[in-house]
């Protein structure tokens, strides 16, 4: 690793004062360290986050919602009974997310700000489009862990589990900069890398993000959490698919579909919630919907069995709503 | 007071303080040294093996502040003030910890090269859980990787050494 200069502020506003091109933000480290290792990430210094201790924990206040703070480690949403009382389908999610080791050290914003795992983009030796190169070495490489839906220059696969969880129960998060703050819907926190927005998160360089909010209405959905992965444990999403729904006298009604590891993004299956908004959850309206989310997929040559897979754990995803 | 505004330390060596198996250490290094590095290089503490570097492995699992975590992906810095423990401080008093005596007992190794994180994972398991279920200590070690597959006597190993520090 390059030797960088290091910073431990105790509070957002000293953070984001730190923070800049040069001045990179590290949570548990488990991301942003890998990436300094394989020399992807040179920065000049780093600005440890670890004591905001203000942004560990949540809470839930009844007609406010729930909120999660960013530095809250992910094992203590995987593990805390009261929260699966509140949000099972995110400890569903973590207990398939990397290791305890991981997940322990793993902190929920660093996990929404991963970056991709396209080895090409993490392999120094590929000087890819994403990195400020010219082209997408996955585009005619082995190209079976990226994209089949809304690539554009870039087809690398977006690799959270728990973002889109969260998305499917309509997160927003809280971002602060040096000059104040905003609150942008999860989902906006992500771009499919296009043009000049060669990243595929919209935060800024000065900005912390300080929370992760649920709306009060969303708590009443129902939701399932499905994962496909090369080997039982320690390996990410071939495929996820996190659907959540309000299902009340057997009709589905706020339908959201969300993927993991299909798209430079997590990817919301629009036209397939329109298919089954105010219809019973039986099986031929859930294989309809399952086919719809990949209508539009555009395998590459090595990645065609996410579409297959992709299919039927949104068909099996959206029956165990209904048998809920 | 007015909290002190922080600046930047480094990118030079400076000291950094924790406590190591009990016992306070001060270090001199710069802030990016890992705490594998640092227990293995500058503390003379091999226990903690140095396999991937990047979290793919788990043989570099030890304790900070009482909680398993991957040595190669933390900085020594982070550590400051806090209490790091690995399998060197495992035994007490010429006493072997029940869990390296049950590892003993029920063949949980080969080749050994894992073991270090192995241990770490389920003495951390073990203070938080009592009585665990083998499937309890399966996911207590599904973030370290035994290539000579030893995991149903590293399973078996640690349901008895619960058992075993239960009665004593
Ligand atoms: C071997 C391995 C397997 C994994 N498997 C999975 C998996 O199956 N599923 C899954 O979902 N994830 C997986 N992960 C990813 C892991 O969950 C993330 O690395 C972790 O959650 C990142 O959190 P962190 O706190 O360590 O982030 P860091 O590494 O500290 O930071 C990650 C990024 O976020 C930025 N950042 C962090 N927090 C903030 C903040 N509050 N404000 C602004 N910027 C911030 C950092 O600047 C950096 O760019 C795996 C990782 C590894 C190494
Ligand atoms: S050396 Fe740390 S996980 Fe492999
Ligand atoms: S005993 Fe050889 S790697 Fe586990």
């Amino acid at each position: 690793m390059k030797p960088f200069g290091y910073a431990r502020p105790r509070s957002v506003a000293e953070a984001t004062r730190l923070l800049g091109d040069d001045a990179v933000a590290i949570a548990g480290g488990t991301d942003q360290l890998g990436l300094m290792k394989s020399g992807i990430a040179v920065p000049e210094r780093l600005v440890s986050l670890s004591g905001l201790t203000d942004l560990d924990g949540w809470t839930r206040e009844r007609g406010k919602g729930l909120r999660i703070g960013a530095l809250t480690p992910l094992t203590d949403l995987e593990t805390s009974a009261g929260f699966a009382r509140i949000l099972p389908v995110v400890p569903q999610a973590l207990a398939l997310a990397a290791t305890p080791q991981l997940r322990t050290m793993g902190t929920v914003g660093g996990n929404l700000l991963q970056k991709t795992r396209c080895w090409y983009y993490r392999d120094e030796a590929f000087p890819c489009w994403l990195k400020g190169g010219t082209r997408c070495f996955a585009l005619e490489g082995d190209n079976r862990h990226h994209a089949v839906l809304g690539a554009e220059e870039c087809v690398s696969a977006s690799p959270s589990d728990l973002a889109p969880a969260l998305i499917a129960y309509d997160a927003s998060v809280e971002l602060r900069g040096a000059r104040g703050g905003r609150t942008i819907a999860l989902a906006d926190l992500y771009q499919a890398p296009h043009g000049a927005k060669r990243a595929e998160h919209t935060i800024r360089a000065t900005e912390v993000l300080t929370a992760v909010r649920i709306p009060e209405a969303a708590l009443a959905r129902r939701a399932t959490f499905l994962k496909a992965m090369d080997r039982k444990a320690w390996s990410f999403a071939v495929v996820s698919v996190s659907v959540a729904a309000r299902v009340r006298d057997g009709k589905a009604r706020d339908v959201r579909i969300v993927l993991g590891g299909v798209a430079p993004i997590p990817w919301r299956a629009r036209s397939a919630e329109t298919i089954l908004e105010g219809r019973a959850l039986d099986d031929a309206t859930c294989r309809a919907a399952a086919d719809g989310a990949f209508a539009d997929a555009e395998p590459l040559k090595d990645n065609g069995h996410k579409v297959t897979i992709g299919r039927e754990l949104v068909r099996r995803a959206l029956r165990s709503l209904a048998d809920a | 007071m007015a909290p002190k505004a922080s600046s930047f330390v480094g990118p030079g060596a400076l000291d950094v303080s924790f406590e190591v198996n009990g016992h306070p250490a001060t270090v001199h290094i710069p802030p990016h040294r890992t705490l594998l590095d640092t227990l293995r290089e500058t503390l003379g503490l091999t226990g903690a093996k140095k396999v991937c570097d990047e979290g793919t492995c788990g043989a570099c699992t030890v304790l900070v502040d009482g909680k398993a975590v991957y040595s190669c992906m933390t900085l020594a810095i982070a550590c400051e003030g806090r209490s790091v423990e690995t399998v060197e401080g495992l035994a007490r008093d010429g006493q072997l910890h029940p869990v390296q005596q049950a590892f003993i007992d029920h063949d949980a190794f080969q080749c050994g090269f894992c073991t270090p994180g192995q241990l770490m994972s389920i003495a951390a398991l073990l203070r938080s859980n009592g009585a665990p279920s083998e499937e309890d200590v399966t996911r207590a070690v599904t973030g370290n990787l035994c290539r000579c597959g030893a995991y149903p006597n590293i399973v078996a190993a640690g349901v008895a050494a619960a058992r075993k520090a239960g009665r004593a």
